[in-house]
């Protein structure tokens, strides 16, 4: 399965709409399946990141705030959202795989 | 004074004080981490101070204006307060357009030691009524889907020309508010925005409405009466449903259209008149122009720009979006506590063509809010032919064909008792086998977006195996 995380920096990026950066990881259901790709977006756009996600074949966007519009979309979609969530980026993707991320989530720093 | 207040009052009221006061309050430290949060604050983004102390600030106020954290940065660096406008997205994934008010803190020696960041909601200023509805015309037609797109790009363009536009669309599209906002946005805005319905009246009636008549022009004519060109003088008449108009009053707005002046009924001076026309119609006007119902001169009068807006079914994106704006708008209105439609339901509403658009799904919406008993609209909360009808072929009366006709059903349900799947999976290999598998091409002829013929292809296993793994892959 594949799992997008909107980034800024180290961190996961505060908002959905204005994230420039995103990685997705593929994961076996074991462990990843090789080195997380990194996408630089050429600009802020809801909008393309989430044709982007569904032509990607995401099923999980870990994100910061996100409108209720893109959420619902996504849901519509069958893609779970883990959004609302401060912190590391790296860490969020590891407490997901744990199973431990949850909407809302602040990580420590 | 009270020394020990006095003495106390750093520790102890500070909270307080940021407690009492009602907008959201951040205050962060030279290097814009986080050192408190008011209640305010908390509830909107749905963190806590225990939480968040020592975290970046852009990441708890989910702000459009950080830059990264510039823009808190730059207050540092200048030591100068700045207010800027922008939005949050709240803990309840609302976006808020809020005022930030950026100021320095300094300590007792006026070494700068921080910031505070004040959060004004302006909901209330951007939309008055709290409801996006009558108050700002802008904010109420909502819509992400491209083809919505392109008539937002089109509105503006429209507003800066005086030339005559002609709107179309199927009924329930939202005509008239795009007129409205074409009005407002235009240096007439001003100036009065008349409409008119011009099927909704006989043509005698219609005419002395429109054109007005003068003291004793007929039987109970006992005082002047201006009509709706002298009413909406220097501003915009919208006349709606135009392609209703009886064909003797055509001539006469197509007179007044090209001389800009008329004899009000029984007058026997002309009236000039300062008007720019906005016409309407959910009915085919080439067609009617072919038929002879409607005047060819007319119908190049008034299309001289033209705006179409399209189908609630062709804007597939949109449904959704609309569902949730409506249900806020209804459950805030009636006090409601139902916040959401379940899975079931929204399936039922993804599927159903609405052939009213969105009057239609505005109408089922306020519906469910007033019949649910719970926070979440179930199914069997939806109106019931919602339920009893299947996801229909819209069948837009009067309104522009389709390029290509749908293949005649050869069978019925109540031809032949089968159930609806059965008849709707026939419907849609006709279909393809019309359009020889073009999926887009049959999309837009059951009047279906390509994503719905996808799900209805897959639920009546019209697709491969090796299809179904790529979309998953």
């Amino acid at each position: 399965m594949k799992i997008l995380l909107t980034v800024q920096e180290n961190c996961i990026a505060p908002r959905f709409d204005q994230a420039t950066e995103i990685i997705i990881a593929e994961y076996d259901g074991q462990r990843l399946l090789g080195e997380p790709r990194t996408i630089i977006l050429p600009h802020r756009s809801a909008e393309e990141l989430s044709d982007l996600i569904v032509k990607e074949g995401v099923e999980c966007v870990i994100c910061g705030g996100i409108e209720e519009s893109y959420h619902n979309f996504f849901i519509w979609k069958k893609i779970a959202v883990i959004d609302g969530i401060i912190g590391d980026h790296a860490d969020a993707l590891q407490r997901y795989l744990a199973g431990q991320l949850l909407p809302g989530m602040v990580l420590p720093q | 004074m009270n020394d020990t207040f006095a003495q106390i009052f750093p520790q102890v009221a500070i909270p307080t004080l940021l407690n009492a006061i009602p907008h959201g309050i951040a205050v962060v430290d030279r290097e814009c981490k986080i050192v408190a949060i008011n209640q305010t604050l908390e509830a909107l983004t749905g963190v806590l101070l225990a939480d968040v102390r020592g975290v970046y600030v852009d990441f708890v106020l989910r702000s459009n204006i950080a830059r990264r954290g510039r823009t808190f940065r730059d207050v540092l660096a200048s030591g100068d307060s700045q207010v800027i406008e922008g939005d949050i997205v709240s803990r309840d994934r609302r976006k808020i357009p809020m005022r930030f008010t950026i100021s320095p803190l300094q300590d007792d020696s006026e070494e700068l030691v921080g910031l505070v960041i004040v959060l004004d909601d302006l909901s209330e200023v951007v939309n008055p009524t709290g409801l996006g509805d009558e108050s700002d015309i802008s904010q109420s037609i909502i819509g992400q889907s491209p083809k919505m797109r392109e008539v937002f790009e089109l509105i503006p363009l429209m507003a800066h020309t005086e030339a005559s536009v002609l709107i179309t669309g199927e009924t329930g599209t939202g005509k008239d508010k795009i007129a409205e906002a074409i009005h407002k946005r235009s240096s007439r805005s001003a100036k009065p925005f008349i409409k008119i319905n011009c099927g909704a009246l006989p043509e005698p009636l219609l005419e002395s409405e429109l054109f007005g008549y003068v003291k004793g022009a007929f039987t109970g004519a006992v005082k002047d009466k201006p009509g709706m060109f002298r009413l909406a003088q220097g501003g915009t008449l919208f006349l709606t449903e135009i392609g209703d108009m009886p064909l003797p009053l055509q001539v006469k707005l197509l007179s007044v259209l090209d001389d800009r002046e008329f004899f009000p009924l029984g007058g026997e001076k002309k009236v000039q008149v300062d008007v720019r026309i906005i016409a309407a119609t959910h009915r085919p006007l080439k067609e009617r122009v072919e038929q002879g119902l409607f005047r060819e001169d007319l119908y190049y009068r008034l299309n001289v720009l033209h705006l179409h807006l399209p189908p609630l079914r062709e804007r597939e994106t949109d449904i959704r979006f609309l569902i949730n704006h409506f249900l806020r708008i209804f459950a805030e209105r009636t006090g409601s506590s139902v916040k959401a439609f379940s899975d079931e339901a929204l399936r039922v509403l993804m599927d159903y063509a609405f052939p009213g658009n969105i009057r239609e799904l505005r109408n089922v919406v306020e519906y469910c809010v007033n019949m649910c008993q719970s926070q979440q609209i179930a199914a069997n909360d939806l109106p019931k032919h919602l339920l009893t009808q299947p996801s229909s072929i819209p069948a837009p009366l009067d309104a522009q064909p389709l390029p290509e006709s749908l293949p005649e059903s050869k069978t019925t349900a109540r031809e032949t008792g089968r159930d609806w799947l059965s008849i709707e999976k026939d419907l849609i290999v006709d279909t393809l086998t019309q359009t020889r598998g073009n999926r887009s091409r049959a999309a837009a002829l059951l009047g279906w977006g390509r994503t719905t013929l996808w799900r209805k292809l897959k639920t009546h296993g019209l697709v491969s195996p090796a299809e179904v793994s790529n979309e998953q892959g």
